[in-house]
């Protein structure tokens, strides 16, 4: 790949040299240089949840009863209770929710396994990957869409 | 709907009375063809916006002249809601444009009713890569024509041509910004899917 004569320059992660007035490395202000809060500093830097498959975007989170103790309102942190609140309203999906929160849904995904794991919300599991549903439920949407 | 308000402090209750199947249907096709134009039309909430963070996956595949020291990119998906029942739900996504982010596709793809394939005839090479994309994972896709103002109406058959399309995969003519026309598309997909799963369905036990 690299140039042979080039060698001794190919130790850098890009394999050029680093040269701190090459333009690639000119300075980043504002939303260029990135979000404030890194994007999984909400999660403890944890980028996936323990024991849990990974939430399909159309997955809906349901909140259990025990969702409406008004106590988790003050004992979770702002973005787990922003997600229950709104589960609490109606079944959310994962999708829903990272747009409502304007978190990206890898961070959305490890807030809803916290939840999980306090048993205040449950995930349904839509369709299995690789199966389409039911003919009878092809039809309904069929029929959903025409009547719309 | 009928999803009720629940009172909070109700010493019991149901969390929900139901619990909606949710299904997906996937948009794609080239920047700017009007895949957000399409999802708006039907959708009963304004197109929403999900974001993923990506860091290294892209790099190395990735066309990104000029800011090559980034490690990190965002990939925004548009998406809307029908509810179509109280407990029948289909969302809408359009994918992300760029090829790079195949593997967001895949995620997308997984459990999809199936898709629509937004082409417009001035620049019909931009979907190539999502027919060849659902070709190849066997997806029910069916291609929709968005007529643009002033596009030349090429009849059906010479962009079925043009895309080299299998002749069961249906080509219908739309208009993105049309709400009856975009129901007609999705009714297209899901009974194109339909009369797959069929086919299949009849293969499998003849051959058994």
């Amino acid at each position: 790949m690299s140039d042979p004569g080039q060698d001794h320059l190919a130790d850098t992660p890009t394999g050029m040299p680093l040269d701190p007035s090459a333009p690639d490395h000119a300075h980043w202000f504002d939303d260029d240089a990135g979000p404030v809060v890194r994007p999984y500093a909400m999660t403890r830097g944890r980028t996936s949840h323990a024991g849990q498959h990974r939430l399909d975007l159309i997955a809906l989170v349901v909140a259990e009863p025990a969702a409406d103790d008004p106590v988790w309102d003050m004992t979770l942190s702002p973005e787990h209770a922003h997600i229950l609140g709104l589960c609490r309203e109606r079944p959310q999906s994962v999708a829903e929710l990272a747009a409502d929160l304007d978190l990206a849904v890898g961070v959305v995904r490890v807030l809803i396994g916290d939840l999980v794991d306090e048993e205040l919300v449950h995930v349904t599991r839509p369709v299995p990957p690789a199966e389409l549903p039911d003919e009878s439920i092809l039809r309904e949407v069929i029929d959903g869409l025409r009547a719309l | 709907m009928a999803f009720g308000r629940f009172s909070r402090t109700g010493a019991m209750h149901a969390v929900s009375p139901v619990e909606p199947l949710t299904l997906k249907i996937l948009v794609a096709g080239g920047f700017g063809v009007g895949k957000t134009t399409l999802v708006s039309a039907v959708s009963e909430i304004r197109p929403l916006r999900t974001e993923e963070r990506l860091s290294e996956p892209g790099v190395g595949v990735d066309d990104t002249g000029g800011v090559e020291g980034k490690s990190t990119t965002t990939v925004a998906m548009d998406f809307g809601r029908i509810t179509l029942r109280e407990d029948l739900v289909l969302y809408l996504f359009g994918t992300p444009g760029q090829d790079r982010f195949w593997f967001l596709w895949d995620e997308l793809a997984q459990g999809s009713l199936g898709a629509v394939v937004l082409a417009d005839t001035r620049r019909l090479a931009d979907c190539f890569a999502a027919i060849d994309y659902f070709e190849r994972r066997a997806i029910p896709f069916v291609v929709a024509v968005n007529c643009f103002d002033g596009a030349d109406r090429h009849p059906v058959v010479t962009v079925r041509t043009a895309l080299d399309l299998d002749p069961g995969v249906p080509v219908l003519l739309c208009d993105a910004r049309d709400r009856e026309s975009v129901k007609d598309v999705l009714v297209g997909v899901v009974e194109h899917a339909m009369s797959l799963a069929r086919e299949r369905r009849r293969s499998l036990s003849a051959g058994a």
